[in-house]
């Protein structure tokens, strides 16, 4: 009896690769929530998933899913 | 061109230039990587009085930090020094100049875009193929295309064809400062596109290139190592700054057509002074 709900309480971690790294973020997780917990300002970085952009706006609906490639992108200087 | 005594004793006053609804003086395009601080760029950007900065955008983690740059940029933004272009540099494809365009747009608040697509390691060359794939794509997304081309005229005329509203003809490789390393395709380009706002980008090192793009009636020049690289890069941008406003003012006066046989300038007569 006690067995299911220990699994109820555990978060189910999935791996993503995050800038080429290796990562693991909560089942479930937004981009958003991803960016807050790196401690990135929603406006310091443009993000893509998987080499297609992600809009800042569609960043909150945006779930994580097991394998994705999450980038992001800072303004560098440049000629 | 018909320029009138006035333009040309004071060109600022009435030779503008425009990319779309933006009014522009300053014909002085100038990027902001490589310089040794960012002091130094702020000041480079001051003097050279340009009113078009480039900024890229790159991975997190290979960005390192920027050392407080981009700060300085956005500062010159603020007090209204100049605009930003950001750039597609390092993509290699169409379809990853767009992702990143639309990146830049968010990350700059821009519809302007210089886009970049390299086709060649050693050259750094432009893809003509996948860059006029991008910049039919992006116009159509409502991007306003700076295209970094080659000087080839046909390529030139298929990205008119989608919707650039000007051209970015290399003079000679990215940051190779050669100059213009073919003026006949580039003197081509301007008479064969008359109408069409063309501006020299890379391959400028010394001011006298500068000149010269100016004198044969390119409406602007972008550069960025001939400034960041000089050993004194605040004066050199003011060097590069005299250097683009003197060629393009000798251009609306009008150079002479240079010629094979000597010409006496001093009207002594075609008999001998002294017997």
């Amino acid at each position: 009896m006690s067995e299911p709900a220990l699994e109820n309480q555990t978060t189910v971690e999935i791996p993503i690769s995050l800038d080429g790294q290796p990562h693991a973020v909560a089942m479930g997780t937004t981009l958003s929530a991803l960016l807050a917990s790196l401690d990135k300002l929603p406006q310091a970085v443009a993000t893509s998933v998987n080499g297609v952009f992600v809009p800042r706006m569609q960043r909150g609906s945006f779930v994580l899913q097991k394998g994705d490639a999450v980038l992001l992108f800072q303004p560098i200087v440049g000629g | 061109m018909n320029a009138t005594p006035s333009d040309v004793k004071n060109p600022d006053a009435t030779d503008l230039w425009q990319v779309g609804d933006v009014v522009l003086k300053s014909r002085f395009l100038l990027g902001t990587a490589g310089y040794p601080s960012p002091q130094v760029l702020a000041e480079s950007i001051a003097v050279s009085q340009t009113q078009i900065v480039t900024v890229g955008l790159k991975r997190t983690l290979a960005a390192q930090g920027d050392n407080g740059f981009i700060a300085i940029i956005q500062n010159a933004l603020k007090q209204g020094q100049a605009r930003l272009l950001p750039n597609t540099a390092g993509c290699r494809s169409a379809r990853e100049a767009i992702q990143l365009a639309h990146m830049a747009r968010e990350l700059y608040d821009t519809p302007w875009l210089k886009l970049e697509v390299v086709g060649d390691e050693h050259t750094l060359q432009p893809d003509p193929f996948e860059l006029v794939n991008a910049a039919e794509q992006l116009v159509r997304d409502g991007f306003t295309v700076f295209p970094y081309c080659t000087d080839d005229l046909v390529t030139c005329r298929r990205l008119l064809d989608v919707g650039c509203p000007l051209l970015m003809p290399w003079g000679a490789p990215i940051g190779s400062g050669q100059g213009l390393l073919n003026p006949f395709a580039l003197r081509t380009l301007r008479e064969r596109l008359p109408d069409t706002t063309l501006i020299i980008d890379a391959g400028i090192g010394a001011p006298s290139h500068a000149a010269q793009a100016m004198e044969m009636g390119f409406d602007a020049v972008l550069l960025n190592s001939a400034v960041s690289q000089a050993k004194t890069p605040v004066a050199m941008a003011h060097a590069f700054g005299a250097a683009i406003a003197a060629g393009r003012m000798a251009y609306l006066a009008g150079v002479m057509p240079a010629q094979d046989f000597a010409v006496a300038s001093t009207p002594v007569g075609g008999a001998p002074l002294l017997l």
